[in-house]
């Protein structure tokens, strides 16, 4: 199929968007302006403006002397490219390729669309047309390559679509600066009297790249489809996605939730067919008013249930929020796919491990709920400090490589991080004979140890930890250490470590 | 022949346990949680599962032997496969340690919910999930309605639930079938020998449905539980060892 391509020519972008926000401007005469070495330049104006003869780049002092009613608003840079960005995403909803063409144009990859709107007619008037509404004055222009597009929709006077590869009769009547070339080039074309594509356009490359620049014949003959050229997209396709344009705008729950299932069963029975599973999906809703938002959901396993799913967007269908002006545009982006799991292997198991299904969609549900942050798996690590001896398992399929140990007691409830307490013991290296903690006296009856558990150096500086297995009059078991060496001189610095069942 | 009058009271017994939530054993399952002596206490003589169990606990100290007399219940519940979440929201508990009480730590998913109100509203979903055999929950407060909710859920899918209460002031009423409470106690080891001895607790059944409350002295030794019933049996086993 032969490539086609949109350019929307935004012809005031910044005084169409000032107007929008204040309707009270609409058909005065007001420029934009910026400094410049200290003076004020005029970088946008609009039509009424225009008709005074003020121009771009002319002063704002020369201008009101012209115009004495002009009104003159401060611009900031970039916003044009700001208010673009805005606009190639309501695009989207037109093709998923589309290129920022600053600083006042869009270039759309239309290939294969505009059949969904009836036609490339058809398409191009629904753009002027919602552009309009909106308060975008727009000429778009479609073509077989990006140059004649873009040229087209700037300098004709007429012939918005370019029938397929007439290209190169489109451009003929065309003034130079149809071709995107440099205000140099631009000059020195004008100087020798081409005032017309066509005058040169059947020049030899060589003549031309001798005169004008390498860069000159590039732009013509990309125009010309001789050259490729290629967009950059403002977001990558996704290979997995679906979209469902809704006849009227949406504002209630219901709907929104009947969308949402629509577009999931899609979805999963394409996937499903691919032996492949959802693990980040995007569910994004496009508002008539031009505003947008998204949900983004994960899962642990890769899954193309729809109830399940539905269950994990459910929970976050608070923050769609269809305003006044309703929902007409719904898509669900697969951003990451893995291939499913085979369920054979676990059919024998009344109940399987804790990579079963059903346990894997409850954790979705819940890391929904509360961060899958907060959901911890833990692995024997190859570690005697017991801070490290359990180690985080970020997958939750993964098995132990090795054995939990079980050779030495371990406490059940173990603090974060140990609380200081005053111990006393009778010999050095010796149990404790009685320890305060929180202000109140345990007397030791029965001890264990000590258990010598070096500091890990190369991981951390620090003492090591002698640890006791102490029990109190009343059966409580404690488990308590004493940091570095037994020193008669200096303090000794005894912690509380844990709690023993 | 016509049913004497004590078969028609112990069908009506039977039917009203099943009414009330219980469910009999499923053919094929393990439910001897291999309690001993203590078992005896629950209605037929086996250990509820399918039901909120509900712990008590006002110390630190406390809490640990819960998690150890849980953790020994857990064993046998696990074993025929399914999935452990235990969830809390200060946690405490040291996972090495559950191996020391027969349950793989890898077994174990832990769920650290940041915020205290959420801790039960994650209990409940996980008691609903047919996939998981048990769910073990860290809390303070737990309601009489909140309990309830906790049971309605277990009753459709049979997953067994405990409720570990830390720091309780005042037991309220709850749904739960029973309530418990476990204290740690000296441990004993023989005569004249040092050091600390097996895990023994004090564990007291404060309430069970259609059961018998009782208070008995427990040890975790080799793997499993042992009732010490007697100081008289005591002195025995300690001829013999």
């Amino acid at each position: 199929m032969p490539k086609r391509f949109a350019s929307i020519w935004f012809r005031h972008l910044l005084t169409d968007q000032k107007a929008i926000r204040q309707p009270g401007l609409k058909g005065k005469a007001y420029v934009f302006a910026e400094p410049d070495h200290g003076r004020m330049l005029i970088t946008a104006l609009t039509e009424e403006a225009r008709k005074y003869g003020v121009t771009e780049g002319m002063t704002v002092a020369d201008a009101r002397v012209i115009a004495p009613d002009l009104q003159v608003f401060d611009g900031k840079p970039g916003r044009n490219v700001k208010l673009l960005t805005g606009l190639a995403e309501w695009c989207l909803r037109y093709t998923p390729l589309v290129q920022l063409d600053p600083p006042d144009g869009l270039l759309l990859d239309v290939t294969g669309c505009t059949h969904l709107k009836g036609g490339e007619k058809a398409f191009l008037q629904e753009i002027v047309s919602r552009l309009k509404t909106i308060g975008y004055d727009v000429r778009p222009a479609i073509a077989d390559t990006i140059g004649t597009a873009w040229g087209v929709a700037r300098c004709a006077s007429s012939g918005l679509i370019v029938a397929e590869s007439e290209h190169r009769n489109a451009l003929m009547p065309l003034p130079p600066s149809a071709l995107r070339l440099s205000l140099n080039q631009l000059l020195k074309l004008r100087n020798l009297g081409l005032h017309q594509v066509s005058t040169f356009i059947y020049m030899p490359n060589s003549v031309l790249r001798r005169r004008f620049g390498k860069d000159m014949v590039l732009r013509l003959q990309q125009a010309l489809g001789q050259e490729p050229e290629y967009l950059f997209p403002l977001k990558e396709p996704v290979p997995y996605n679906e979209r469902l344009e809704c006849l009227e705008a949406i504002k209630t729950r219901p709907a929104i939730e009947i969308a949402l299932n629509n577009l999931l069963e899609k979805l999963c029975k394409r996937l499903h067919g691919e032996g492949l599973g959802l693990r980040l999906a995007m569910f994004t809703w496009y508002r008539v008013d031009g505003k947008n938002g998204n949900i983004t959901v994960g899962t642990n396993h890769s899954s193309n249930r729809v109830q399940h799913l539905f269950k994990l967007f459910f929970n976050k269908l608070d923050t769609v929020a269809p305003g006044l002006a309703g929902i007409e545009l719904f898509t669900l982006d697969a951003l990451k796919t893995e291939p499913v799991s085979d369920k054979q292997s676990e059919i024998w198991s009344a109940k399987g491990g804790i990579d079963h299904e059903e346990v894997a969609e409850l954790l979705d549900r819940v890391a929904g709920r509360i961060g899958a942050a907060n959901i911890h798996h833990y692995l024997p690590g190859e570690h005697y400090w017991p801070e490290r001896t359990p180690k985080l398992n970020t997958d939750i399929k993964k098995t132990p490589e090795s054995e939990w140990r079980t050779d030495k007691p371990r406490p059940m409830q173990l603090l974060d991080t140990p609380e200081p307490i005053e111990a006393m013991a009778l010999t050095p290296d010796y149990p404790p004979k009685l320890f305060i903690w929180k202000g109140e006296q345990h007397v030791i009856v029965g001890a264990d140890g000590p258990e010598r558990i070096e500091r890990e150096w190369w991981l951390e500086p620090g003492e090591h930890r002698d640890y006791y297995i102490a029990e109190d009059e009343a059966g409580q078991r404690y488990w308590l250490f004493r940091s570095g060496h037994y020193n008669a001189e200096n303090n000794q610095h005894w912690y509380l470590h844990g709690f023993f069942a | 022949m016509q049913p004497t009058k004590q078969d028609i009271i112990s069908k009506l017994r039977q039917d009203m346990i099943r009414w009330e939530g219980f469910r009999p054993p499923q053919p094929g399952t393990n439910n001897d949680l291999g309690l001993g002596p203590v078992a005896a206490a629950f209605p037929d003589g086996v250990f509820p599962t399918g039901a909120i169990h509900e712990f008590i606990s006002n110390s630190p100290e406390a809490t640990a032997a819960c998690g150890g007399f849980i953790a020994g219940l857990v064993q046998k519940l696990l074993s025929d496969g399914g999935a452990c979440l235990w969830i809390s929201y200060t946690r405490r508990i040291y996972p090495p340690a559950l191996k020391l009480f027969g349950v793989d730590p890898d077994r174990v998913i832990f769920v650290d919910v940041p915020m205290q109100k959420d801790v039960l509203w994650v209990t409940e979903e996980a008691l609903k999930c047919e996939g998981v055999a048990t769910v073990i929950c860290e809390t303070k407060d737990l309601s009489f309605t909140e309990s309830q909710r906790l049971q309605l859920a277990v009753e459709k899918s049979h997953v067994t639930g405990f409720i570990l209460r830390k720091d309780v002031k005042k037991a309220n009423t709850t749904a739960c079938v029973t309530r418990w409470q476990i204290r740690p106690m000296r441990s004993q080891l023989r005569t004249g020998m040092p050091g600390v001895g097996h895990p023994r607790w004090q564990v007291e059944l404060l309430k069970v449905r259609n059961g018998r409350p009782g208070s008995w002295i427990v040890e975790w030794k080799k793997q499993s539980f042992q009732t010490i019933v007697t100081p008289q049996i005591k002195e025995q086993t300690r001829q013999y060892a």
